[in-house]
């Protein structure tokens, strides 16, 4: 088995005038998960299908475990390229149990199929539902057959497309919790598509977040919430809030006063601040004021209006003295990362 | 949704780079598997109409001449007159029908329902027979009145009876849509009508009724196109319209090329009629707009009108169900009680059966690549497949009849006269109904659930084999037993083309009706319409009628 299961070079898709997909370079390493971020139309779905065999590239190659799907000339039907998708909605046979769809990609007979079907239902906790069909189970089940299935012919990548957007948002933590276990378990290499960054952030080893068909920054989820390749990169994952400022080597002074710089820049920059960043303190003299606050529970939003008019939002955590009416003082907690100006 | 192409080319197998601008997702050639057979019952189903310009265009300037005659002119006037009234009549039956039967608290509405659509499995002829066994000469009233000493009774025959038997079997195609319609439509904007101060009346007239149209003018057109090509009924009642003129035409002249042109100008008729209705529908909206789940709404009380409602009820269901009923049951007696051999009928009803079944298997067959290219495939070449696939709509039992029997007769050689000639009559008419059914079953299988299949190793023949097959079971199932049950009782086609000695329950019913042996076409058509009502039955449980009906 390749250590690099896919490998994506120059891949363009387009659908009429649209370029969904702009010259895409992806590569998985074996028993990573790899999750595909982006906004709707930034062409996330469209890179999956054309891993899988759905769409046909305009140009570039892909490469599943060492062979050239699609591109230099040839094509191989997603039949044939080993691969596992577990679909959006499931795409379960509404007209096979449990067993019938697990089953669907395995040999139709022989004591492997038995064995292959038992082990992935137990890997799946579905042991003991063989003979239910779809609509007698839960989402939270469904999704769980459509992943045995995908898992049970033992394919060389696992493809998701938005795995968890079907289901409620009190299942879906739970769900996907059960989904990395799983992943991790069959040590599978996985792609999946999300517009989720909580999703994202919180299920991959890598994530690549796509834009306007390119992939803007590939890189673990740490790396790209603390360093953000571009502005748009650090506006999608998480929440950001830029500040125009003039940059003197290490120091950018901004509205928000003189701010230490994580890397020397010169002349005209936008600083990211994300709302944790920012140190409040209660002053009765502070040139700031607390205009709103949101309260939710773990943690706390306080809506800061600045001397010059601009309001901030400042993230806390679920105590703090200060309440909507009081004056305050603003800071900036560490180095802050600044872009060129846009 | 997403447009899905079932790659089906091998592993290594080079291919040709994409070309661009063409369909929106994976838009690949469509695989031979389909487009092979789907091209076959393209051509089939252009060949008939195909054969008939050319026997017309071979008359040349004869043809013309024709046409252009005052005598054709007459056909056409009396066509229409008759379709113009039986659709208007149809609809002051079918609209009352639908709005009490959904929207009121009219006594019994449940059975009046199915009882209202129940007159759909009388054949027009089997109606038109039992109208003239019932008042015409010779008839059930005339022998009971004859003691009496009443000799002559008002005349049958003609524009009144062929429109009232017509009218009397054709009006649930308008009930059945318009019911649909009203089940369907989302009643909060009735009540949000009610909630803004008008009053029942008002309502219906400014909000029901503007959102009921397109649902009426499909039905309308479903009559208006049953009239133009109805055989039995005028037949049977002697009114002069194009359908019986051809068949006079054809039985009595040494020379056809006038029923050619006849049957051309009629097919004309029908297109102008089916493009005309397409230019209503296409400025008409939908009669849904919320996605919620249906709510019955409020019935409206009919206080002091419920008796004169429960008597249009039933005055309708005496015309077109009891009276024929008991006029055949009356014949069955009589024919019974003089020693009527009933061993012909059986002989009848399997030929029939046997025809019927062979049509249904073979118009699915026929429908199942069409409607999987036309969901699946879209593009110029499944659209016109599918196009072809409609054509018999527009084209008459009778003409698709007398084009084959001039096709047969000329190059059939060994199959002329023949049950095989007849089936493919019968699928000819009949694929659209089969294509109709299937897609609409193929629409409800997501592309993903094949996609699933082919991502687990499954080829694009292997998956229409294990998934889609299966999947779409309900709409083959629903689109065998609508060909089983039109073919059952189609005649022009039957009469023309069955093979010599070939008897059906149709023809007989027919043969016996032409030659005033009532009580010899009881039993054959008690028996047409009890077989009809089963598939009938199989549709209503399995097809939104179902939903149309609850």
């Amino acid at each position: 088995m390749s250590e690099v299961p896919i490998h994506v070079r120059g891949v363009v898709k387009s659908f009429g005038e649209t370029r969904a997909v702009d010259g895409v370079d992806l590569d998985v390493t074996r028993g990573r998960i790899v999750a595909l971020l982006g906004p709707s139309g930034c062409g996330k779905t469209t890179m999956l299908r054309l891993i899988a065999g759905f769409e046909h590239p305009d140009a570039g190659e892909i490469t599943i475990d060492g062979r050239i799907v699609a591109g230099n000339g040839r094509f191989v039907a997603p039949d044939r390229r080993r691969i596992g998708m577990v679909f959006q909605d499931y795409a379960l046979f509404p007209h096979l149990d449990v067993a019938g769809n697990v089953g669907f990609g395995l040999p139709r007979r022989g004591r492997d199929r038995a064995e292959a079907l038992d082990g992935v239902l137990e890997l799946v906790g579905l042991a003991g539902l063989e003979h239910r069909f779809p609509h007698e189970l839960s989402g939270g089940q469904q999704q769980r057959v459509a992943l045995a299935r995908a898992l049970a012919p033992q394919p060389a990548v696992i493809l998701l497309d938005e795995p968890f957007s079907n289901l409620d948002a009190a299942l879906r933590a739970q769900v996907r919790s059960d989904v990395h276990r799983i992943l991790t378990a069959a040590d599978a290499t996985a792609v999946f598509v999300t517009h989720d960054q909580e999703e994202a952030l919180s299920l991959a080893d890598e994530v690549a977040v796509m834009h306007a068909g390119r992939i803007a920054q590939l890189a673990a989820p740490e790396r790209l919430y603390h360093e953000p390749a571009d502005r748009l990169v650090a506006a999608f994952v998480g929440e950001a809030e830029f500040w125009a400022g003039d940059s003197t080597g290490d120091v950018v002074h901004t509205e928000l006063g003189a701010l230490a710089l994580r890397e020397e820049a010169r002349g005209g920059v936008d600083v990211l601040v994300r709302p944790e960043e920012i140190r409040l303190t209660k002053d009765a003299r502070g040139t700031a004021h607390v205009v709103a606050r949101e309260f939710y529970g773990h943690d706390q939003v306080l809506i800061v209006r600045l001397e010059g008019g601009r309001r901030v939002r400042v993230r806390l955590g679920p105590v703090t003295d200060l309440t909507p009416g009081d004056r305050c003082h603003v800071t900036i907690d560490g180095p802050v990362r600044a872009f060129p100006r846009a | 949704m997403p447009e899905v192409a079932v790659a089906p080319h091998a592993a290594a197998a080079p291919e040709v780079p994409p070309r661009g601008g063409r369909a929106r997702r994976g838009g690949r050639r469509p695989p031979a598997y389909l487009v092979v057979p789907g091209v076959l019952v393209a051509l089939a189903m252009v060949l008939p109409l195909g054969y008939l310009v050319i026997r017309a265009a071979g008359a040349g300037e004869r043809a013309l001449a024709l046409a252009t005659e005052p005598q054709t002119l007459v056909i056409f006037a009396n066509t229409a007159l008759l379709a113009g009234i039986v659709t208007t009549a149809s609809a002051l039956i079918a609209v009352p029908l639908a709005w009490l039967t959904t929207r009121t608290d009219l006594p019994g509405r449940r059975v009046w329902a199915v009882l209202t659509a129940v007159p759909l499995v009388v054949p027009t002829y089997v109606g038109g027979f039992a109208y003239v066994a019932a008042f015409g000469p010779r008839g059930m009233l005339a022998d009971l009145l004859a003691p009496l000493g009443v000799e002559r009774l008002p005349e049958i025959y003609g524009l009144p009876g062929a429109a009232l038997a017509l009218t009397l079997f054709s009006y649930p195609y308008l009930l059945l849509t318009v019911r649909g319609a009203l089940l369907g439509m989302d009643p909060s904007l009735e009540e949000a009508s009610r909630g803004l101060g008008r009053s029942a009346a008002a309502t219906f007239r400014t909000v029901t009724l503007p959102q009921l149209r397109p649902a009426m003018g499909a039905g309308a057109l479903l009559v208006a196109l049953y009239c133009l090509s109805d055989f039995g009924a005028v037949s049977l009642l002697r009114f002069s319209s194009f359908t019986r003129v051809i068949y006079v035409q054809y039985q009595g002249a040494f020379d056809r090329t006038p029923a050619a042109v006849l049957a051309l100008l009629l097919v004309l008729f029908t297109v102008a009629l089916l493009i005309v209705e397409g230019r209503l529908r296409g400025r008409a909206g939908y009669h849904r707009s919320s996605a919620g789940a249906r709510r019955s709404p409020q019935p409206l009380a009919l206080g002091r009108w419920r008796w004169p409602a429960v008597a249009f009820c039933a005055l309708v269901v005496l015309l077109a169900l009891v009276v024929p009923l008991t006029v055949l049951g009356y014949w069955l007696a009589r024919g019974l009680a003089a020693g009527e051999p009933l061993r012909l009928v059986f002989t009848a009803a399997r030929n029939s059966v046997l025809a019927s079944g062979l049509a249904a298997a073979a118009a699915v067959l026929a429908a199942l690549p069409v409607a999987v290219l036309s969901v699946r495939h879209r593009g110029r070449l499944s659209s016109t497949l599918e196009r072809s696939a409609y054509l018999g709509y527009a084209l008459p039992g009778i003409v698709v009849a007398l084009a084959l029997v001039f096709f047969g007769a000329r190059y059939g050689g060994p199959l002329y006269q023949t049950l095989a000639l007849l089936v493919f009559a019968y699928v000819v008419l009949f694929l659209p109904q089969a294509v109709g059914a299937i897609r609409a079953s193929v629409l409800q299988v997501p592309p993903s659930v094949e996609e699933a299949a082919r991502s687990l190793g499954r080829s694009g023949f292997g998956t229409l084999v294990a998934v889609t097959a299966p999947l779409v079971r309900p709409g083959v199932v629903a689109g065998a037993a609508l060909v089983f049950l039109t073919a059952m009782k189609e005649l022009p086609a039957t009469l023309l083309l069955g093979p010599t000695g070939y008897s059906t329950l149709a023809t007989d019913v027919w043969t016996a009706t032409s030659e005033a042996f009532f009580a010899r076409a009881a039993a054959p058509a008690l028996l047409l319409v009890a077989l009809s009502s089963i598939p009938l039955a199989v549709v209503y449980t399995r097809t939104s009628i179902a939903g149309a009906l609850r």
